[in-house]
């Protein structure tokens, strides 16, 4: 009896693996330490932003008391390019302010991308040797994070942003009153 | 056309892998001589059709043929031959080739060293490594064919990644998959044994070596990643409990129990469905980690989501293998119980302790894996395991186990007899606790609660471990490598365990902000940033920071850290300079740009961090030296 233990166990595990590929399609969330937990903070120097003059840098402090979103990208992430058209439209709608974080990447690469495919971002700063990726856990590009008015993270995805992403795990999670009264454009 | 030659090959190897599958368990089954005789010239020509399959891919990578997707995907044209190369291996879906051509050749290996072993079981243990061998390399065929053709070729290739295009990592898989795959044979021979239904002490001797030279081959392959992450990442530690870190030493904690466990089958005729089972285990945790990483279901759910049928491919794989495996165990280890005791000092003891508290340790790191896994299949939400968890659960049996092996060295077989030894014990003991109490109050100073513990705990096993030969040469008696490789491993372990504590109690780091000409403080050394100028490379331009360190005013060392641009996947990797002195590395590299001249510098003093992975080679010297014994290669049934 006491030799089909080893047999059993293997069974419970397969279980739990075969669920685990059941819920694939669905699953997008990397487990997150930092769900729930404030954002690190960051000081980064600015790529490209929407005020003028572009500041030289820019503080993740002064972020603080609005929810937003922060996206991570790259010019060398064949994903992001996927991902372009749906932060255009994200921010076509106004309803969050958009910050990029552009990881391991060359500035001027990251501009002409933002000049040819549009810049959907309020600020991009340039995260030059991935220091605040992985203060941030990120495992790869692209990756979108939810931050509240406390600067804690509320939520993070995995992969390209997609429509239904968007309205069900973002918007839904704003509070009613959401702060999209004319937050965009001056963070 | 050399790229459709090597998927043909490949075809042809999976073919000639069901021959040899089938003429392995069939043959001794049904007693057909023949059949038998066929399999030695099937894993000879699996294994010459798997190199062609292997040479052929890297063919494409060399001769830069950009209409392979997984060239254009993982090469470039500037890339050096060298890591044109290692990107073979620099995804998936070569890494699975290899994996393939790496199995072959360890069965051509059993084939060509099994002439001492009766024919029957020799025939069984290469069909049972066909049947792994049909498994994996359909796999590859089936969802991940490294030949796949691009229409219309790219004109240049993508790069292979930079993390990658560094000496240590190109030569880290190999190594790594060299550990993995060995331990088949080990699975192999425990399931040979299972189908025969006999297993006695003359199967342990068969075993030990190759479950002993794979192992050593996983730590060297753990170890030169574990250096990689160090130098290459620019993080400045030597393990960071990443899954993928984990699943490869998930087998090597087993392994190692296994190699002990195999000691007491072959010396007492003891533990044999222990070890049965252990042999399972090394090896399904080998095939579990190579999966779960492969397909990414740990680190990025993504990947894996993105090719569900790679998942389900996987899955009933494991099920075959892992399930088959354990289900011959729970058929047959019944027969193969143990009748003879011990007593509870024996050196038997000991190593069953050692068994227990390595297996407790895996099945630790095992849980802390496996959990986000298991808590979103399960609906439990997600989450994440990290060092808070692994530290302190990694150390609970591990401490103990060091202690152990320090007295467990001077025990005997069957009975008991430490008495005699109590001096010598009590000596080393003493010994290193001297040496602990000399380092703390006179060198390093004060550290943390567990500083002096290990410190003590390594020293004494180092002390302990050499107490047992000296006294065999004092005593006029024969070294025999078996002994020599045991003492040259324990002396490694205790090297680990003392370079651990140092670097995790003495390392002391800051990141600093200077301008060109500026100093900042880190322990008693001064960093000075001279200077920034531009510098290029074969593929990619770089900015070169001069730092000098100084100590007490003087200058130690000029280091060059370097911000490197790869051109072609436009990547920015952080290139740490580091002073390697056997006392302590002084480590610095650039951050960025701080503005205003300023520049981030991230200055670490690491005390004795080399010896973490000097010990890991040292115990896998220890390994080869001892299935190096010539113990090992006589035929026959003495023991």
């Amino acid at each position: 009896m006491k030799y089909l233990i080893p047999a059993g166990v293997f069974a419970l595990l397969v279980v739990v693996l075969a669920i685990g590929i059941q819920r694939a399609p669905s699953k997008n969330v990397i487990p997150s330490a930092l769900i729930g937990k404030p954002a690190p903070t960051w000081s980064l120097p600015v790529i490209a932003s929407n005020q003028s003059p572009t500041p030289a840098s820019f503080d993740s402090e002064r972020l603080r008391g609005r929810w937003f979103v922060f996206n991570v990208w790259g010019t060398w992430c064949p994903e992001c390019k996927v991902e372009h058209p749906m932060l255009l439209e994200m921010a076509r709608q106004k309803k969050l302010p958009l910050i990029g974080l552009d990881w391991k990447d060359d500035d001027a690469a990251a501009r002409r991308w933002l000049e040819s495919l549009g810049d959907p971002y309020d600020v991009v700063v340039a995260d030059r040797d991935g220091r605040t990726a992985i203060d941030f856990g990120v495992y790869g590009a692209p990756e979108t994070f939810l931050i509240d008015d406390r600067g804690v993270v509320v939520y993070k995805h995995v992969g390209a942003m997609n429509p239904d992403v968007w309205q069900r795990e973002f918007l839904a999670r704003l509070p009613t009153a959401a702060p999209s009264d004319g937050t965009q454009g001056q963070p | 056309m050399i790229p459709e030659l090597g998927h043909f090959a490949l075809i042809l190897a999976m073919l000639v892998a069901i021959v040899q599958s089938a003429f392995g368990l069939a043959g001794p089954a049904l007693q057909r001589e023949r059949w038998i005789a066929a399999v030695r010239p099937a894993v000879t020509m699996q294994f010459l059709l798997q190199s062609a399959a292997l040479l052929a891919l890297m063919f494409a990578f060399v001769s830069n043929d950009f209409s392979v997707q997984y060239v254009a995907q993982n090469s470039n044209s500037a890339l050096p031959v060298v890591y044109r190369v290692a990107a073979v291996w620099g995804a998936h879906e070569g890494s699975l080739l290899l994996w393939g051509w790496i199995l072959a050749a360890w069965t051509l290996a059993v084939a060509l060293f099994s002439r001492g072993l009766p024919a029957g079981f020799a025939a069984r243990t290469q069909g049972v490594l066909g049947l792994v061998s049909v498994g994996f390399v359909s796999f590859t065929l089936a969802t991940s064919n490294p030949f796949e053709r691009l229409l219309p070729a790219a004109p240049d290739g993508r790069d292979l990644n930079p993390l990658l295009q560094d000496p240590a990592l190109a030569s880290h898989p190999p190594m790594l998959y060299a550990g993995y795959v060995g331990f088949a044979v080990a699975f192999a021979f425990a399931c040979a044994a299972m189908i025969e239904g006999r297993l006695d002490q003359t199967w342990a001797r068969w075993t030990r070596p190759w479950t002993t030279v794979a192992w050593a081959f996983l730590s060297v392959g753990i170890a030169l990643g574990s250096w990689w992450a160090y130098y290459e990442l620019g993080w400045g530690g030597y393990w960071f409990w990443d899954p993928v870190e984990n699943a490869s030493f998930m087998p090597w904690l087993v392994g190692t129990a296994l190699i002990h466990s195999l000691a007491v089958t072959e010396k007492r005729g003891l533990f044999k469905s222990w070890t049965l089972l252990l042999a399972i285990l090394a090896f399904s945790l080998s095939l579990l980690g190579t999966f779960l990483v492969r397909s990414g279901v740990l680190v990025s759910v993504h990947s894996f989501a993105a090719d569900p049928t790679r998942g389900i491919f996987i899955l009933v794989f494991l099920v075959l293998v892992i399930g088959g495996a354990l289900a011959l165990y729970a058929w047959r280890a019944p027969l193969l119980r143990s009748t003879a005791g011990f007593e509870f000092s024996a050196r038997e003891s000991f190593l069953l302790f050692n068994n227990i508290l390595l297996v407790v340790a895996a099945a630790a790191v095992f849980a802390g894996t496996m959990a986000p896994l298991i808590s979103d299949a399960l609906g439990l939400g997600t989450l994440s395991v990290g060092k808070q968890y692994f530290d302190p659960v990694f150390l609970l049996p591990t401490l103990p186990l060091i202690a152990l092996a320090s007295v467990g060295i001077f025990s005997r077989w069957k009975r008991g007899q430490l008495a005699p030894h109590r001096g010598a014990i009590l000596f080393t003991l003493a010994l290193a606790a001297a040496i602990t109490a000399a380092l703390m109050l006179g060198v390093w100073g004060g550290a943390k609660f567990l500083t002096p513990v290990g410190f003590a705990l390594g020293f004494w096993l180092i002390a302990a471990s050499f107490v047992d030969p000296v006294d065999r040469l004092r005593r006029g008696l024969r070294l025999t490598p078996a002994i020599v490789g045991m003492t040259i491993a324990h002396i490694g372990l205790g090297v680990f365990v003392v370079s651990v504590t140092a670097v995790e109690s003495y390392t002391r780091e800051r990141d600093l902000a200077l301008a060109i000409g500026e100093s900042g403080r880190v322990g008693d050394f001064d960093y000075r940033l001279d200077g920034l100028r531009s510098a290029e490379g074969p593929n990619y331009d770089a900015l070169r920071g001069t730092v000098t360190v100084l100590q007490a005013g003087k200058p130690v060392v000029t280091l060059h850290p370097e911000k490197r641009n790869y051109w072609v996947q436009g990547s920015v990797m952080t290139e740490a300079d580091i002073h390697m002195q056997p006392a302590r590395d002084v480590f610095v590299a650039l951050g960025e740009d701080l503005g205003g001249g300023r520049w981030s510098v991230r200055a670490q003093i690491r005390p004795l961090i080399n010896y973490v992975w000097l010990a890991a080679f040292l115990m896998a010297i220890g390994g080869i030296v001892a299935a190096s014994d010539r113990r090992y290669r006589r035929s026959g049934e003495s023991v």
